[in-house]
């Protein structure tokens, strides 16, 4: 029989922020344990949290980017559970006022668009990191406080490169809009899926399992597709799924019950009696909305109207923010768009994949770049003599790509007389190539203008080469 | 587990309150708490002989809105006071009993 997979993903996602969102404590990841923490974020009992602007707007600004309504009257609840994360014994969080409701995500999966449904987001705080040890835990609260959005997808997601997907689209409008840096490896995004599966025709959905706290994007991948399978052997078996909190354990590739006395709550929510409601000017909230930032998919077809570009150029240029900053500040030096592309999407691209940096790592700057494509593009420089000079770039990222042709003589010999000498040369010595190539070896042509291209050390223009050279052998007798 | 918490119950399930705040009851405990909690959900019971028809639900009783901070953050703390304490530290952490099996 067939299946029908329903995927509904929950994602947390961790706001860039100077502090936490009720103290004054450094938001700030990678620090020693336990060094930005105050009363407030350790949950001391009679502490008084304070909300941080900061957090209000970055995630109201995420609800403006997906097209969410923001809620006219917002507060706080406390959703009570029993976990060492979380000392006071509950966290703060919002029930049923959130800040932004509804809006949406656009995803595309082989070629196919479609829209995926935000239910809500909602504002709350992290939780400290446990770390287990043998025989006991380990807590560091330096993570407590962080400022933590939860982004609730409805459950439109039919497949797991569908829900990769979604999570690729979200992180790209956050990192967009500034709202957080996304960073995988830092636990700035996680995650919590819902799965269930039904027999082609049933209208009705399946029982769902929830797979827990998965901070990759390839995890959440192989979790679902494990529970895809586990799921469909069990209803294949005349078997019914049992509705259950599972995790993904990554080695063995399967999904795993977590202990039910670790993740059975109650969790009476009731309203947070120490935070006042949020109720936003609509002038405020229409101020943030004409600051918001270009989307991902605006900038995709903005690149491919104002540069000119390939719509695949486009889609690999814009993926990363920083990397589309990047590329229109090198395009912004030259006239050549299409070739700053080539340049980007190619050495710049490669070199990156090579050292694992991220374009902020990068060291040649993008004027340098455009200078470097316009002296290749106006054909100073042949493409060899061009990479070269790439490479002493990446050394000497403070060189100008100009002076550094002109200091090591690089500039192409486009003057015929001085090629039609090489050429001359050429066709004496290498009397067996020419004969080749007069016999109709195409090949033989490519190791001619390799010979002239090594007696010029580089420099000869090569396409003016093999004109002269087609030109020379062909009027030959 | 207990059956789930019941707001309406005129009997408040002492056993599984106390199960989620991990406190340990004695029966003569049990038997006190049931008593006493029963007076007050009574006591809140009367409350439900107000009309309240059209009447928003109230989130807080002060009448303020949009107490918020800047984003700025304040002195670090001192993280020795912070440990000192706890039960037990080890690599400047909070131990506990171990929570995963």
């Amino acid at each position: 029989m067939n299946y029908h997979v329903t995927i509904g993903l929950e994602t947390h996602i961790q706001l860039k922020t100077n502090s936490k969102i009720f103290c004054a404590c450094a938001n700030h990841f990678g620090d020693e344990p336990n060094t930005n923490v105050c009363p407030v974020c350790l949950g001391y009992p009679g502490v008084m949290p304070v909300l941080n602007e900061e957090a209000v707007h970055k995630t109201i600004r995420a609800g403006l980017m997906i097209g969410s309504r923001i809620g006219a009257f917002c507060k706080f609840d406390r959703k009570s559970y029993f976990y060492p994360d979380m000392p006071k014994n509950y966290q703060i969080t919002q029930y049923d006022r959130p800040f932004c409701i509804g809006g949406q995500v656009e995803i595309e999966v082989d070629g196919r668009k479609k829209i995926i449904r935000v239910n809500r987001i909602h504002l709350e705080e992290d939780v400290a990191k446990n770390t287990h040890a043998a025989t006991s835990s380990e807590v560091d609260f330096n993570r407590a406080g962080t400022p933590l959005m939860e982004v609730v997808s409805e459950p439109d997601m039919e497949t797991p490169e569908e829900a990769l997907a979604y999570l690729q689209a979200l992180k790209q409008i956050m990192v967009y809009g500034g709202i957080s840096e996304c960073n995988l490896e830092e636990g700035n995004m996680r995650c919590d899926v819902n799965i269930s599966l039904r027999p082609d025709g049933q209208e009705k959905l399946g029982v769902k399992a929830e797979i827990k706290n998965m901070n990759t994007f390839k995890g959440v991948f192989q979790a679902l597709q494990a529970e895809t399978r586990r799921q469909e052997s069990i209803l294949e078996s005349g078997g019914s799924v049992r509705q259950e909190t599972l995790r993904f354990d990554p080695d063995a590739g399967v999904t795993l019950p977590m202990r039910s006395k670790e993740y059975a709550h109650d969790y009476r929510y009731f309203p947070e009696p120490d935070l006042m409601p949020v109720v936003l000017d609509k002038d405020v909230i229409e101020r943030w909305r004409s600051e918001l930032p270009e989307l991902p998919q605006q900038r995709r077809e903005r690149f491919v109207s104002q540069y000119d570009l390939p719509e695949y150029d486009a889609a690999v240029l814009t993926a990363d923010k920083h990397l589309a900053d990047y590329y229109e500040r090198a395009a912004a030096g030259t006239k050549n768009f299409k070739a700053v592309s080539n340049w980007v999407m190619t050495e710049v691209m490669r070199v990156l994949s090579e050292k694992g940096w991220t374009i902020e790592q990068f060291p040649i700057q993008a004027d340098a770049l455009a200078e470097l494509v316009a002296l290749a593009d106006g054909k100073v420089i042949n493409s060899n003599s061009a990479k070269e000079v790439f490479s002493i770039l990446l050394e000497e990222p403070g060189a100008s790509p100009k002076a550094l042709v002109e200091k090591r003589g690089m500039a192409q010999v486009s003057d015929s007389s001085a090629i039609d000498a090489f050429v001359d040369q050429v066709i004496t010595e290498q009397t067996k190539s020419v004969e080749d190539f007069r016999n109709g070896k195409q090949a033989a042509l490519q190791f001619l203008v390799g010979q002239i291209m090594k007696l010029s050390r580089g420099k000869a223009n090569p396409q003016m080469a093999a004109q002269a050279l087609r030109d020379k052998i062909g009027s030959m007798e | 587990m207990s059956s789930s918490f019941n707001e309406s119950a005129e009997h408040m399930d002492v056993e599984y309150v106390a199960q989620l705040a991990r406190l340990h009851l004695t029966p003569e405990e049990r038997t006190l708490y049931q008593r006493q909690l029963d007076q007050i959900l009574g006591y809140v019971d009367e409350l439900k002989a107000v009309d309240v028809e059209g009447v928003e639900p109230m989130a807080h009783p002060m009448p303020r809105t949009n107490v918020l901070r800047r984003d700025e953050c304040g002195t670090r703390g001192d993280r020795e006071a912070v440990l000192a304490n706890a039960p037990s530290v080890r690599h400047h952490q909070f131990v506990v009993p171990k929570i995963v099996e």
